[in-house]
């Protein structure tokens, strides 16, 4: 490139109106192994331009995704838990015992009541004794007599 | 949006990220972890990362304001860290720019023009952004970009002329 238009591209480059291809230019030249002499304290800057551009992030990133703990779970594993135990109650509660042959039907019912029956009677039994107790306050009407007796003297006396 | 997904956005302009940020704060261990807070931070927002229109943009405003706190608090911290005596041992990079001890020197010199400056150096003459993005990046206008750049050059051109005399005479 001809000197006279590098000195014009440092001139335009110093007052910041260069463009990048232009800026490009002037990083090419500065480049080389050899430049003007009067020219050659611009290398310095140029050359270091060019390294740093090389520099490189080595570090690593360590990039967690944040575990979100998800609330409607919950509720999903508590929809799971009551449908299990209203199934396990009903499959309990059907089974009653219900027997469908009729006649076995009766024969059960009545060997059940007769079961009632029989104690039933056994309880009226031990009632027994409440008889004696009738006895007793019979044996007590003679006080009525005397209550009788007892009223017609006081009419007397009145 | 996957893990995948997300690195093919990010992985072109994460160096930028972390030059801009050594940038700002010198130390490369600060940049490294300014540049993981970046990213992380994108990546916790990565559900809006769709809706932005330019995602490196962003991203570089992000590292800017990102680095504009962290320097901030540093000052507020009332520890004053001299950033043209840091020694950086980490990087074979470094060792080869100072290999050629006046691109060094262009180092030195960038780490004392201030920031506004250095970020426009930045962003310009190393990764080579188009003035009205860089604009948009620094919330500045183009003018004021164009004069920054300007000043940064020219300083970095008379400081230059400086040490190369004083190194003849």
């Amino acid at each position: 490139m001809v000197l006279n238009d590098i000195e014009k591209l440092l001139e335009k480059y110093e007052n910041g109106e260069t463009s990048l291809k232009e800026e490009q230019e002037l990083k090419n030249y500065f480049s080389q192994e050899t430049v003007e002499p009067h020219l050659e304290i611009y290398k310095p800057m140029f050359a270091y331009f060019l390294v740093n551009q090389q520099e490189q992030f080595t570090k690593h990133v360590p990039l967690n995704t944040k575990k979100v703990f998800d609330y409607k779970w919950i509720s999903v594993a508590a929809v799971a838990v009551l449908m299990l135990g209203i199934y396990l109650k009903s499959t309990i509660n059907n089974d009653l015992g219900t027997i469908q042959d009729p006649e076995i039907a009766f024969n059960e019912v009545s060997k059940s009541l007769e079961m009632i029956s029989r104690t039933f009677n056994k309880g009226t039994s031990t009632l027994g004794y409440l008889e004696e107790y009738n006895k007793g306050a019979s044996t007590l009407e003679y006080l009525n007599e005397i209550e009788k007796g007892t009223s017609i003297i006081f009419k007397k006396n009145q | 949006m996957t893990q995948k997904e997300f690195l093919n956005i990010v992985m072109p302009f994460k160096d930028k990220v972390f030059r801009l940020a050594k940038r700002l704060l010198i130390s490369t261990e600060e940049a490294e972890d300014a540049t993981q807070e970046v990213l992380m931070k994108l990546w916790n927002n990565k559900e809006k990362i769709e809706d932005y229109k330019n995602v490196e943009a962003f991203s570089m405003t992000m590292t800017k304001n990102f680095c504009f706190d962290k320097l901030k608090s540093k000052q507020s911290q009332n520890l004053k860290i001299v950033h043209s005596n840091y020694e950086d041992n980490n990087t074979s990079l470094q060792k080869q720019v100072e290999l050629n001890d006046s691109v060094h020197w262009v180092s030195r010199i960038i780490e004392e023009l201030p920031e506004q400056q250095r970020m426009v150096i930045q962003l310009r003459d190393i990764e080579e952004y188009d003035l009205d993005e860089i604009a948009n990046m620094l919330d500045m206008n183009n003018t004021a970009v164009r004069a920054n750049l300007s000043r940064a050059r020219k300083t970095i051109r008379e400081k230059l002329t400086n040490t190369h005399s004083y190194g003849i005479k």
